[in-house]
């Protein structure tokens, strides 16, 4: 069902098929998935696990090449890892542990050729005080806790002021306390600077509160089952139902409504 | 019995900082002492040096086995006549030239390896072929081929630093993390600072262990070659300044001669790999 591309979209994937090989299998990760992100968008890509959505987000990253479809960044075809798509990933050890934090944010803007090096120390220190860790500047990564680490990584990407932020499930690692508190400063983040993020996850709260567009997918192949808009809370909708029990129903079926399948 | 646990009102308590008191006491000094790693070390030496002048003593025999003062003395003559700093720079300067050589090929060696899968089959194969075939073997073949001469001994250095130093450094490219490697793309460096930046450092732990195995091998094949065929060249080197003292029956020279060599060690061990690691892979938290 190919649909004209929106004029507006910042990021447009188009009839994706990703396929990936296991030592005996192609398998295909996700089949034909089209969606828009337009500039400032919280776009999340919320579904089981299995449903291609982190692979999808390598797609756009240009890590791994779709064998149908194309995805466009400003109406360029993605096809290198670029710093204009800035990544976050999931892992705690994207930090160089061999630079601390103030140089891991230099590395990546000088790495890109973005910035010399005595402007990037610049860059570097407004944004790891945007995300509240002036006084770590100089620590190793390896002295940090988890959540903090996820918050240099966030500075990072941030002070690469890319054309998109690709976050995979930055915030899934972490305990359950921290990773609300980090969920409201990435909004009050974005609150600031309005940047646009592609956000994937598989948790229903975490795509409701981060998200202003959700695209719900579904596993084995990943397929795109809707796409509904968020207005960050758990909303009721005319139905009198809650957005989050709609999520339950679309991804996994009537059965599943009632809240016995919290996580597949 | 029957019913739940009896009632209890909540609880808040109010928390002060105020009437705390130390929290962080300073250790005692000897605590502080036994911490420090050297200071441990030291006393170990010590008393390895003890043990050794009573049994010489008790042996009374310094033909087979002079005590410890007798072999400092020696060391103390043989490094006033000059003779074994001139042995051990000797030995040092064709140590380091087959050791830098040997590095140079093993990056060689891995670049190629890192960038084909038919290099990483080349190198593989090559390791299990070569790395288990003592270097020492291999001089009198280099004597043919180089003849009496440093070119020989370094040969067999390369042989000897080629293959520990090749193997770790690709085995630590290998294990590199995927996020890490995505990173790096993610930022768009260019195949050479991709290594630089991010492949070396990430592998940094497995390349210092290569390099600390690849000397140790370097120093061995070194004494043991020069120990064997010393006469290769000119001027002898420390296994050379021990086989001639030996031949002489000048015992505690002899034991003075290996002194030096395990002083070597225990220097380039101790200050050179030791305080590498503690500004590398230690600071990094990368130890494992």
């Amino acid at each position: 069902m190919p649909e004209t591309p929106s004029t507006s979209a910042l990021l447009s994937v188009r009839a994706v098929t990703l396929q990936y090989r296991s030592k005996e299998h192609l398998i295909t990760a996700t089949y034909r998935v089209s969606f828009d992100v337009l500039r400032s968008d919280r776009f999340v890509l919320l579904g089981p696990s299995g449903c291609g959505k982190s692979t999808l987000l390598k797609a756009v990253g240009g890590y791994i090449a779709p064998v149908e479809g194309e995805v466009t960044l400003n109406g360029m075809r993605i096809d290198t890892p670029g710093p204009d798509r800035a990544f976050v990933f999931q892992e705690f050890d994207q930090l160089l542990p061999w630079k601390n934090v103030r140089d891991n944010i230099c590395f990546a803007l000088t790495a890109s050729g973005k910035l010399r090096r005595r402007e990037a120390v610049d860059v570097a220190m407004h944004y790891i005080e945007k995300v509240g860790l002036t006084k770590f500047a100089t620590s190793f990564p390896h002295t940090l806790s988890g959540g903090m680490k996820q918050r240099v990584a966030i500075a990072r990407a941030m002070a690469m002021e890319p054309a998109i932020l690709l976050m995979d499930e930055p915030f899934a690692a972490l305990d359950a306390l921290t990773r609300e508190k980090m969920q409201e400063e990435l909004l009050a983040l974005w609150a600031e600077t309005k940047f646009t993020v592609l956000f994937v996850t598989h948790s229903i709260p975490e795509a409701i509160r981060i998200g202003n567009r959700i695209l719900l997918m579904s596993a084995h192949p990943g397929q795109a089952k809707a796409e509904i808009n968020c207005s960050g809370s758990d909303d009721v909708d005319a139905d009198g139902k809650l957005l989050s029990s709609r999520i339950q129903e679309s991804l996994f079926g009537r059965s599943a409504a009632q809240g016995d399948l919290k996580h597949v | 019995m029957s019913s739940a646990p009896e009632y209890r009102p909540d609880i808040t308590h109010e928390i002060s900082t105020e009437t705390l008191e130390v929290i962080a006491q300073p250790l005692t000094g000897f605590a502080r002492l036994y911490d420090n790693g050297a200071f441990r070390k030291t006393v170990l030496l010590v008393l390895l040096a003890v043990i050794w002048e009573v049994y010489a003593r008790l042996l009374a025999s310094p033909l087979l086995f002079p005590t410890f003062s007798a072999t400092v003395a020696a060391l103390g003559t043989g490094l006033a006549s000059g003779e074994l700093p001139r042995a051990a720079t000797y030995t040092l300067s064709l140590l380091i030239k087959g050791y830098v050589a040997g590095l140079a090929i093993a990056a060689l060696l891995t670049a190629f390896a890192s960038a084909t899968r038919l290099g990483a089959d080349l190198l593989e194969t090559l390791t299990a072929m070569f790395n288990p075939l003592p270097s020492i073997a291999l001089l009198p073949l280099a004597l043919i081929w180089f003849g009496l001469g440093d070119g020989s001994v370094i040969f067999v250095l390369v042989h000897a630093v080629l293959w520990a130093v090749a193997l770790n450094t690709f085995s630590g490219f290998k294990s590199l993390s995927p996020t890490l490697r995505m990173v790096g793309q993610n930022y768009g460096l260019s195949k050479l600072s991709y290594i630089a930046k991010i492949l070396i450092p990430g592998a940094f732990p497995s390349i210092l262990t290569g390099l600390k195995v690849g000397w140790a091998f370097a120093w061995r094949t070194l004494i043991a070659a020069e120990l064997v065929f010393g006469v290769s060249s000119g001027s002898g080197g420390l296994g050379w300044y021990v086989f001639e003292n030996k031949n002489q029956l000048l015992i505690p020279e002899v034991f003075a001669g290996l002194l030096t060599v395990i002083a070597f060690g225990l220097i380039v061990e101790n200050l050179i790999f030791k305080s590498i690691e503690a500004r590398t892979i230690k600071r990094w938290g990368m130890t494992s």
